[in-house]
């Protein structure tokens, strides 16, 4: 076997596993266009006439609009709160290290990785108690909470690539602590804070023990609503799957667009 | 760190003001994470049960006593453990063989790799809402087709195998997670060291395992790590698919605090096995760390 062969050989094993990887995705899609009759079919059916009927029905004929609604309000507040709030501690944590900056990030990891189910009891309790339960307010608090750690360890990890000369010199020219991080250091990560939002976005959107625990109906998001269709049998695999498609859409394409600092932000910044 | 020649008052304080910027951020993760885990630890040695009212007693380590004498929490753990280690071991098989494959140029590499990322930005809820219904079905699933075509009858996964089915689910969401950070390891790797290695004659295999592997291996300690943490709080997948059943053959650790806190309303109980819940974590954290700073060290070595 020559070389290119072999070459030739891999890469078709390499697009022919991408594909089986991806075939659940790309079936839950072809679904959500059937009739409800032809999504049961057995065995099943590769080629079909598509309707829009299901897409119609999930999204128009039923509260689906309304969890989307909540869902966009919980990732847009929480992810937007864990930025204003996250960016300054970076900003500090990256240009005034003392000695116990360390200490304080090594916590800020620790925070993070506190399973959830190991606060989920005394959350729900004073949640109660201060009428948070089933509120945006209260959910909101949570995702940023969630996030908060992760903006800090990725955003100080991209502020540390900024040439520390840039920021010397525009401290001699005698800016105020309001200009160097508006006008500076902001502009400079652009792209790092893109990335830092859209992971944001994407773990508040896909969040499912606080939002099942703590939510029911006026601020249940997406996830809440969808897991509602486990015990879904047959007859609605269509309409499920058009609601499901709905749902992770815009993860896909955040994700998509997110590659390259996605390992980034899954390690917190340990791998670039 | 330089200061202005004329520092004035004013100058001082803002100085002041930036280092102290974090501190409200500090303030509240500190009121949003350490107070609930505070209140945890505090309700673990109680006895509180929303079901009976006004009666709450200090029962000290009774809940946790209880919890390691009974057989059932016993299994949950065990569970717990069955689930974490065999999502690892797959999806670092699978994962690392993706990762081999996707790090050789070819036409259409940008789309396999887009493809392949995809399982894992999937909400996990609809990941199991699809796996059950869809793919697992026995009457009309994908599985059960892929069975007849080789003659086979269906099987009922979920009612007979539910536990592996609940891993091939976590793995196949979890595969491109640990795929990414072990292509950005194979990515920093220098192609002169690999033509090096190959002209002294190594082959591929010996260059997998003398060259990659060892170069690979912090990346690979963390994405274990890190996954580990991820999987030891699954909690949607086994909500929808098997709701911790048959019996409790896939329930774990957070769907049992589930169970305790809001189907069986045990406040004090639920509270302990999240205690244990943290320090689980807690292990896998510190491990994390050693790696991390074994790689300052190396790196600074460097």
């Amino acid at each position: 076997m020559t070389r290119s062969t072999r070459e030739r050989l891999l890469t078709m094993l390499t697009l022919f596993l991408s594909f089986l990887m991806f075939f659940p995705i790309l079936w839950m899609v072809l679904t959500s266009f059937k009739t409800e009759q032809v999504a049961f079919a057995f065995p099943p059916r590769l080629i079909f006439t598509p309707t829009l009927e299901n897409w119609r029905i999930a999204l128009v004929g039923t509260d689906y609009l309304n969890f989307l609604g909540n869902t966009l309000i919980i990732t847009f507040v929480s992810t937007l709160a864990a930025l204003i709030l996250g960016v300054p501690a970076a900003y500090a944590m990256a240009f005034y290290a003392t000695k116990r900056t360390d200490g304080s990030l090594l916590w800020v990891m620790s925070t993070r990785m506190l399973p959830p189910a190991g606060v989920i009891v005394p959350i729900y309790v004073i949640f109660q108690r201060l009428g948070l339960l089933d509120t945006f307010l209260g959910i909101i608090i949570i995702y940023t909470g969630m996030n908060v750690p992760l903006v800090i360890w990725m955003v100080r990890s991209f502020m540390l690539d900024i040439p520390f000369e840039i920021i010397e010199a525009a401290r001699m020219d005698g800016v105020t602590l309001w200009q160097e991080i508006a006008r500076m250091v902001l502009p400079l990560i652009v792209p790092g804070l893109a990335a830092t939002a859209l992971l944001c976005f994407i773990f508040a959107w896909n969040e499912f023990f606080f939002a099942f625990n703590l939510t029911t109906k006026t601020a249940a998001p997406l996830s809440v609503y969808i897991s509602s269709f486990k015990t879904a049998e047959g007859l609605f695999w269509a309409k499920m799957s058009a609601a499901a498609t709905a749902t992770v859409f815009p993860v896909l394409i955040a994700g998509w667009v997110a590659q390259r600092q996605l390992v980034t932000g899954l390690t917190m910044g340990a791998v670039k | 760190m330089t200061q202005n020649v004329t520092a004035t008052t004013s100058a001082t304080r803002e100085q002041q003001l930036r280092k102290f910027i974090s501190a409200p951020t500090l303030l509240i993760l500190i009121i949003i994470t350490q107070i609930p885990f505070a209140f945890t630890l505090y309700y673990s040695f109680q006895n509180w049960n929303l079901l009976r009212p006004g009666n709450i007693n200090w029962i000290g380590v009774r809940n946790y006593v209880r919890a390691f004498e009974n057989p059932d929490f016993l299994r949950i753990l065990w569970n717990t453990l069955v689930l974490s280690v065999s999502v690892v071991v797959i999806t670092f098989v699978v994962g690392m063989i993706f990762a081999l494959l996707l790090n050789r140029p070819f036409l259409g590499r940008g789309i396999a790799r887009t493809l392949l990322i995809s399982p894992f930005l999937v909400m996990p809820v609809v990941t199991a809402v699809l796996w059950k219904n869809v793919l697992l079905n026995p009457a009309f699933g994908m599985a059960t087709y892929f069975l007849s075509l080789f003659g086979l009858p269906p099987i009922d996964w979920l009612a007979h195998y539910a536990m592996p089915s609940v891993i091939v689910t976590i793995a196949w969401q979890w595969t491109p997670f640990v795929m990414l950070i072990l292509l950005a390891g194979l990515q920093s790797l220098p192609e002169s060291t690999l033509e090096a290695a190959s002209l002294d004659g190594a082959n591929g295999f010996s260059l997998f395992r003398y060259i990659i592997l060892p170069h690979l291996r912090t990346f690979i300690e963390i994405a274990l790590l890190m996954e580990v943490l991820f999987i030891l709080n699954i909690f949607g997948e086994i909500f929808v698919m098997t709701s911790g059943g048959p019996g409790i053959d896939t329930t774990n650790l957070p769907f049992e605090i589930y169970k305790e806190a809001f189907l069986r309303w045990n406040v004090s109980r639920a509270a302990a096995f999240g205690v244990l819940a943290v320090v689980l974590a807690n292990i896998v954290v510190l491990l994390f760390l050693r790696v991390l700073r074994s790689e300052d060290q190396s790196q600074s070595a460097a």
